[in-house]
């Protein structure tokens, strides 16, 4: 148990550009409008979804972002894109004929919509989190109003994430060194076993996490943060990029 | 601050009962004296009620008979706020205490709920942070810290709050001699009342001129540390022992 294993900051660069030195709550707000001008953009406007693209590749650029790096995070959405490419299979008609599959036309509509609108979302989230560090991201979602109950869940969540993953590292090690090699599915057991055992842990350090945040006068009414103003000139520069968005998505829905 | 007369780091508890609600009782009329600066070990076996006796002294578990005083404020609802900031109580593992994204979060936490804000806040952490030798982690992360260092940050986490009180759980558990010894010299230079609950009874001789003995409930021996470990009787009716080769010297 020394030394830390886990990584919260694995998705952060280290690097210091215009985009990472921006106020964090200036990113997320970008980083939503941003998504929201993506999916209201019609799926037929290729031309769109192509510009979206060349601004977040910008973005990348300016916040020295290696592309490859970022592109790797992306991957993540694999298992997202395996569900659509179930969709032309299943779709109704009409149908067109690709080689010897017959394939929906609405479904392969469906799947690209879901690819493309699906990619651009989760390339944004990958650069906003390669761009900001966690406590600031947290930071941000707190001075964005965002109820504190909501800031303090997803806080537990990324360090006892770390906490748990370690757990349940160790019990798996004390289980294999016993000689448990669990390869199908009758012998899941153990694993069972194990997640039982995990959550009550969990719930028993759940309870000592809060006796001691109370034995540290947590719960005697609200804690005001202390709320800096935002620059403008932060604000202004981040909602470039949905404000570029936003003027494609319009200009394909009066072009279509 | 503290009313009357009573110094700062004084503990009187007076025949404290306590039973939990499922009816097990735990603490059978307990009473301890401590003078400020005092540091007392609290020893005994596994289950012999530590635990509960040490979150009786910030509020956390009352209701029970008998009382507590902290710096002659009674412990009770009207003063649990205050009872709380005067007694810190570091536990026995790092991570149940560390529950911030930064170490400057979690140590700046206790004195935010105080109503600290900016720029004294800022001089609590940096100042509790520097007295366990940690100010250089301030912005990193509790889990890329060892067992040792988070171990001290934990003991910041309180020391930021300015208690007159401090009670370590267990303080020597799972730590290298090397971290022993460096968290020791740390509780040495803080000079605070300090209670230590613990069956390390070699580190109990190092840092605590004093112990109680208590088991099932109920004080059973209160002397210099050196005369209670030389009695190997009274040790072993309660479930301690020396060091295999330890020789009381």
């Amino acid at each position: 148990m020394d030394g830390g294993h886990g990584h919260s900051h694995v998705l952060f660069v280290h690097t210091d550009s215009g985009v990472h030195r921006l106020a964090p709550e200036c990113k997320v707000v970008a980083t939503v409008l941003f998504v929201l001008a993506v999916v209201a953009t019609p799926r037929e406007a290729f031309w769109g979804f192509a510009l979206d693209a060349v601004i977040l590749v910008a973005v990348a650029l300016v916040a020295r972002v290696p592309l490859v790096r970022w592109g790797r995070r992306c991957l993540v959405e694999v298992p997202f894109l395996v569900f659509a490419v179930f969709l032309p299979f299943l779709g109704t008609a009409p149908y067109i004929e690709v080689g010897p599959l017959s394939l929906s036309e609405p479904g392969l509509w469906g799947a690209w919509n879901i690819a493309v609108k699906g990619t651009i979302g989760v390339a944004a989230s990958a650069l906003l989190t390669a761009t900001t560090t966690v406590p600031d991201l947290l930071r941000a979602l707190e001075r964005l109003r965002v109820p504190r109950a909501l800031v303090a869940i997803a806080t537990f969540m990324i360090r006892y994430g770390e906490v748990l993953s370690a757990d349940l590292a160790r019990m798996r090690i004390a289980r294999i060194s016993r000689g448990d090699d669990p390869r199908w599915i009758w012998q899941v057991r153990a694993l069972a076993r194990t997640a039982g055992a995990l959550f009550i842990r969990s719930y028993e350090r759940g309870e000592r996490v809060y006796v001691a945040m109370l034995a540290r006068g947590y719960g005697f009414g609200v804690t005001a943060t202390a709320v800096e103003r935002t620059p403008g000139r932060s604000w202004a520069a981040a909602l470039v990029v949905p404000a570029a968005a936003g003027l494609v998505c319009v200009a394909a829905v009066a072009g279509g | 601050m503290s009313p009357g007369m009573t110094a700062a780091g004084t503990l009187e508890v007076r025949s404290l009962a306590f039973a939990y609600p499922d009816g097990r009782q735990v603490l059978f009329g307990v009473d301890l004296s401590v003078a400020p600066g005092e540091r007392v070990a609290i020893l005994g076996p596994n289950g012999a009620g530590k635990t509960t006796f040490v979150l009786h002294l910030n509020g956390t578990l009352g209701g029970g008979a008998g009382s507590v005083a902290v710096d002659g404020l009674t412990v009770g609802k009207p003063t649990v706020r205050e009872v709380r900031r005067r007694v810190g109580i570091v536990f026995q593992d790092p991570d149940d205490q560390l529950f911030m994204p930064t170490v400057r979060d979690d140590v700046a936490f206790g004195p935010a709920n105080l109503g600290f804000r900016g720029a004294e806040l800022e001089q609590r952490v940096d100042r509790a942070l520097a007295l366990t030798g940690m100010a250089g982690a301030a912005d990193r992360a509790p889990h890329h810290l060892s067992f040792g260092q988070r171990r001290r940050v934990a003991a910041s986490t309180v020391l930021s709050m300015d208690p007159t009180i401090l009670v370590l759980d267990e303080p020597s558990s799972n730590l290298d001699p090397v971290a022993r010894r460096e968290f020791a010299d740390i509780v040495l230079s803080l000079g605070l009342t300090t209670l230590i609950v613990t069956h390390d009874l070699l580190y109990a001789l190092q840092l605590c001129p004093r112990s109680v003995i208590m088991n099932a409930g109920r004080i059973v021996a209160d002397g210099p540390t050196p005369d209670i470990l030389r009695d190997a009787d009274l040790l072993a009716a309660n479930r301690l022992e020396l060091p295999y080769g330890f020789v009381m010297p």
